[in-house]
């Protein structure tokens, strides 16, 4: 698996708080990586850098830098919303706009200046087929987005996500709000976007990251302790604090 | 404070017959007595409502006998003191839409302005001391606002257009503006607040700069609150009293023109209170029918704004 | 490979200027309103602070306007805030009581609730109008500093009740629930542990209604509180002014110099409400340490 983005010598500071430490990191192209760790180790502060969402906290400040293939994030030449575009992100909570399904998903692409209809509507049926909701509201495509389920809700954001044609989906805790069958559904959702997606998820819960990932990371206080192939680092960790968290000692 | 409490207790513990005596009867004389003298407190309000109502239909009605209801709200002319005497609303009503108009003009877009930028572009510091700012506008009594468009505001327009009079409808207006301009930002900027972040950050994780938030997801989403406060802002505009009094005018027309004084509905009935009006007369009556006008417009426009605002809090 | 080549950097940097555009347009906006309350200070600060001399507080108001003065109207308006404060003190905050311990949710409830809001919406006029019928005439109490008191007392009790029942609201139940656990009763709990608690921000409501009575002028015109008076209120049924009336009064002559006096009144009328919502902050302020 050839890296996608690297990560090097990270540290980022809120105001005094000094919420990431040195961190050094591959993420794979085409694969899943997880995030995981107690809550408070930096691991949703990390992903949010990818995609820059924290550019809005005030008193952020960032030192080390982030490549995606190859370019620097942080650097003038990428757009914000550029680099936003290519790296979708997906919510704890389901946020879908107060507006219709099909608004929705065509939200990202409009913005991005795709007017001509047709063109919109072939976007929108690709990506909530990509997302497996189109069988479900494929005949009700005006209603509002609020009228779904939780489940449905989040594999709309997903859709809304794909719509603009990412290369990377950032999910964060994606699952945490959903019940056990919908969380089944996002997680088989995400093995088949891995053939065509860079997916990072940040999750509290290990079982999945153990499920479904292909590479994880261990947070620890703002610093990676440990990462490798999920199924190493879960079988065989090298830090004894690995061991002690996936093994149910604290977190 | 609980220590009271415990004396009580205490005392009731040295007296050792009454330990098990439970009716306490100095203390439920209080327990009864105070909520009887609560909601009589409480039903003030309701009777002020009906005081209200009561004394602008029993007087209204009696004017509808000497002035028919058709004369008077279809009429075109309205001339109280100086006969032949004629008492059609209409040019009264034309003068107060006019400076509501004109109002709402100056205040519903700048008002607006300022909510969006508050919510969604000032940073938290400049938002909690422009806000304040902004509320103070009002807080300001309208006479001084009076004097503020008598001295400042309408030299400037007859600078501006020479044909202006000294009292115009615009000079108010735009200062009824002003006044009202913190109803619509400060209701509209809660209503943004109150869209939840995670909307936001959904919008700018897809690409989005922050117009494109603020005028694609957080007007639209808080759009009935922006609505309401606006009918609110309108409302108010409409019994605005002394500005217009000050600074519009007294002469009833029916006109398009702004640069002409006017009478507002508010204006008129302060113009015959200050006269020595006799009580029994058509003038002291028609003050009633006017107030009636008044009262039944802002009335159904304040409905209106509750209506709205309760809608929109279903939403989330 | 740079993921990043076929974005269309035109069309974003189009979009962040439509986005500058916009937040400098809204700036401007925001300061319109700020820069209207600061050109209507200096316009009446520079105006009226020459007439701000000690003869406008020791003199009444006379034909002519050197000499003259505001000491009818500013005694006026501090005798109908001391005559309004307590009155609408006891039943404002008894209705916040009632509607927030004692009434039981039911439709009787929701239709003084509603009504209280709807009040609040009145135009100040129909309180005058109201004054006229019931106070001056119905009551026969002529165009006194009483009944002008009263008709001020129903136009701010809205505004009272709501904000005393918002701060009745912000005392926790485990106040309560602490009181009627050592055995206190309903009223004893309301008298000695809700309210020393919601005092502060009762009080800070009540300044602040106040604050807004006292610049209040339509409804006063309208029960007749007098534009010229010359002699300071003996007792409850004497005629009186207050301070807005004064400024009206000047205001609508057509010399300058009484333009000036207007002014110099209204410097003092705003300093009065600066005092009062100043004080009404240092409660707020001190409350919101406790809590």
């Amino acid at each position: 698996m050839e890296a996608l983005i690297n990560i090097n010598k990270l540290n980022l500071f809120y105001g005094a708080f000094h919420a990431l430490k040195d961190v050094t990191l591959t993420i794979p192209e085409k694969a899943i990586t997880a995030f995981i760790g107690p809550s408070g180790c930096g691991k949703s502060t990390l992903l949010r850098t990818l995609n820059r969402m924290n550019d809005m906290i005030p008193g952020t400040r960032i030192e080390g830098g982030i490549a995606i293939g190859g370019t620097e994030i942080y650097s003038n030449e990428v757009d914000v919303e550029t680099l936003r575009k290519k790296v979708g992100m997906v919510f704890q909570q389901p946020n879908p706009f107060p507006k219709s399904i099909y608004d929705n998903v065509a939200y990202g692409p409009r913005l991005h200046g795709i007017t001509s209809k047709r063109e919109l509507d072939e976007i929108v049926e690709t990506s909530l087929k990509s997302a497996v909701l189109w069988e479900e509201v494929k005949d009700h495509l005006k209603r509002s987005a609020f009228g779904l389920s939780g489940g449905q809700q989040q594999r709309l954001c997903i859709a809304r996500a794909l719509a603009v044609n990412p290369n990377i989906l950032l999910m964060d805790e994606a699952t945490s709000a959903l019940d056990p069958i919908s969380t089944l559904k996002i997680e088989e959702l995400a093995q088949e976007l891995k053939d065509k997606y860079t997916i990072v998820m940040v999750t509290h819960n290990m079982h999945q990251a153990a499920r479904v990932s292909n590479q994880t990371v261990f947070f620890l206080n703002g610093e990676v302790i440990e990462y490798s192939d999920t199924e190493k680092l879960f079988s065989n960790p090298t830090d004894q604090r690995t061991e002690d968290y996936i093994s149910g000692r604290f977190g | 404070m609980p220590g009271q409490g415990l004396q009580t207790v205490s005392k009731a513990q040295t007296a050792s017959k009454e330990i098990y005596d439970f009716k306490n009867k100095r203390v439920s004389i209080m327990n009864k007595v105070m909520p009887v003298l609560l909601f009589l407190c409480a039903s003030v309000s309701v009777l002020t409502t009906i005081g209200i109502v009561v004394t602008l239909i029993s007087e209204t009605y009696q004017f509808f006998q000497k002035i028919p209801i058709f004369d008077f709200l279809f009429g075109t002319k309205w001339s109280p003191l100086i006969p032949p005497k004629s008492f059609g609303v209409l040019p009264l009503l034309s003068g107060t839409l006019m400076i509501t108009f004109i109002a709402c003009l100056v205040a519903i877009p700048l008002g607006l302005a300022s909510a969006i930028y508050l919510s969604e572009y000032a940073p938290k510091r400049v938002r909690k001391i422009v806000k304040p700012i902004l509320e103070v506008l009002a807080g300001v009594p309208t006479i001084v606002y009076g004097y503020f468009a008598l001295s400042l505001v309408t030299p400037l327009i007859q600078s501006i257009f020479h044909s202006a009079g000294v009292f115009n409808a615009l000079s108010a207006g735009i200062v009824v503006g002003i006044m009202i301009i913190p109803m619509v930002s400060s209701l509209s900027e809660d209503a943004m607040s109150s869209v939840p972040r995670s909307l936001r950050d959904g919008a700018y994780a897809l690409g989005a700069t922050r117009f494109e938030v603020a005028l694609k997801i957080v007007v639209p989403a808080a759009f009935s609150g922006i609505v309401a406060s606006a009918v609110l802002a309108f409302s108010r505009a409409i019994g605005e009293t002394m500005i217009v009094t000050v600074a519009a005018g007294s002469t009833p027309n029916m006109t398009v023109n702004p640069l002409e004084s006017i009478q507002t509905m508010t204006a008129y009935i302060v113009q015959v209170s200050l006269g020595d009006t006799p009580h029994g007369t058509i003038e002291y009556g028609s003050i009633f029918a006017v107030g009636m006008t008044l009262f039944v417009i802002t009335f159904l426009l304040n409905i209106l704004a509750q209506y709205i605002a309760r809608k929109f809090r279903e939403e989330y | 490979m740079n993921i990043f080549q076929d974005a269309n950097r035109k069309q974003i940097a189009n979009r962040r200027k439509t986005d500058w555009y916009l937040h400098i347009l809204f700036v401007i906006a925001t300061s319109i309103g700020v820069l209207a309350l600061c050109a209507l200070i200096v316009d009446i600060l520079v105006d009226g602070i020459a007439r701000l001399q000690p003869e406008l507080f020791t003199n009444f108001p006379s034909r002519k306007a050197d000499g003259s003065g505001m000491k009818s109207a500013l005694v006026g308006t501090i005798y109908m805030l001391l005559i309004m404060a307590p009155i609408s003190f006891i039943f404002g905050v008894g209705a916040a009581i009632y509607l927030e311990e004692y009434a039981k949710k039911g439709r009787l409830t929701r239709i003084i609730q509603l009504n209280i809001s709807t009040l609040a919406g009145v135009p100040s006029i129909v309180y005058g109008i109201l004054g006229l019928t019931l106070f001056v005439r119905l009551l026969s109490l002529d165009r006194s500093l009483i009944a002008g008191a009263l008709t001020m007392t129903l136009l701010v009790l809205p505004i009272i009740i709501v904000s005393a029942q918002e701060a009745i609201r912000a005392v926790p139940k485990s106040r309560r629930d602490a009181s009627f656990a050592l055995g206190a009763t309903k009223w004893q709990t309301v008298y000695r542990s809700v309210m020393p608690s919601a005092l502060p921000g009762v009080l800070t409501g009540v300044i602040l209604a106040m604050s807004r009575a006292i610049g209040e002028t339509a409804p006063l015109v309208m029960i007749g509180a007098l534009t010229y008076v010359a002699f300071l209120p003996d007792g409850l049924k004497d005629s009186f002014t207050v301070i807005p009336i004064q400024v009206y009064n000047w205001l609508s002559k057509p010399q300058l110099e009484f333009k000036e006096l207007a002014a110099s009144g209204i410097i003092v009328l705003l300093a009065l409400l600066l005092l009062m919502n100043f004080s009404a902050i240092l409660l707020r302020n001190k409350y919101q340490k406790n809590v």
